[in-house]
């Protein structure tokens, strides 16, 4: 089978920066998918899959990063990934950590 | 955001004796009154704080390390302090390992940056295999201080 790849520029939305809850986030969803997931800033690539290696970036409010999945899900993965980044409090089913990304 | 910035060195814990996460967090706040870092009368305040935080999602971030932190209005910089349990605390981490290694942060509620600043520098020393063991293993404050000032040196 041919590896998808599947590639989308993000600006950080959150007004403290991608810390450790919405790195958390993104770690979590990322493990869910098949695909391989890279998160680049100026040149520096990070697993997406490991909360140590995206809270590396130190991504401040409006820095562009760009997401990149490799595998047969790439697609569905970008595409529930970047919001995370991109919207100011993190989409969640949890709650309690949606919440907690207004209040901190 | 060098170590040496943001960690008060007396404030640090080579052997904490908190067998639980509430325990860590108070004799780590309690280690940055000690040391000045906070006055004595926020001491519960930033405990609660801390504890909060917690509630949302553990700050337990794997490789047996956490960084536990608030905002909080009675200090005007970042500070923050290390403390190194023998046994591990269950500290609800991501990867559902006992913490040993833990990061204790609070900053003013204007400065995200420096916050970010200060998690890229410990996320990016814990990478490295030998610091992570050799904190684990670091027996004196002196050894935890050599080995943040050793990684500092590295950053350049």
């Amino acid at each position: 089978m041919v590896d998808m790849i599947s590639r989308k520029e993000v600006r950080v939305a959150n007004p403290c920066g991608l810390h450790i809850r919405p790195a958390y986030l993104f770690a979590r969803l990322a493990a869910r998918y098949e695909a391989s997931i890279e998160i680049i800033k100026d040149g520096q690539s990070v697993n997406g899959k490991s909360v140590l290696e995206i809270l590396m970036l130190a991504a401040t409010r409006d820095t562009v990063l760009t997401i990149v999945a490799r595998g047969r899900d790439a697609e569905q993965a970008v595409e529930s990934l970047a919001p995370v980044i991109e919207r100011e409090t993190p989409p969640e089913e949890d709650l309690s950590l949606a919440e907690g990304s207004r209040t901190v | 955001m060098k170590f040496s910035s943001f960690i008060l060195v007396e404030a640090i814990r080579a052997d904490l004796k908190a067998e639980d996460k509430r325990g860590v967090v108070e004799e780590m706040v309690g280690a940055l009154v000690k040391a000045a870092g906070v006055k004595a009368e926020e001491q519960e305040g930033i405990v609660q704080a801390v504890m909060k935080r917690e509630e949302l999602g553990s700050t337990g971030i794997g490789r047996g390390v956490a960084v536990p932190h608030t905002k909080h209005a009675s200090v005007n910089r970042l500070i923050g302090t290390v403390g190194i349990s023998r046994d591990g605390v269950d500290f609800n981490s991501l990867d559902g390992e006992k913490v040993q290694i833990f990061f204790l942060l609070v900053s003013p509620p204007d400065r995200p940056g420096d916050h970010l600043r200060a998690l890229e520098n410990i996320s990016r020393q814990l990478r490295d295999d030998t610091f992570c063991r050799f904190l684990k293993e670091a027996k004196s404050v002196e050894d935890i201080k050599q080995l943040l000032d050793e990684a500092d040196s590295n950053q350049g």
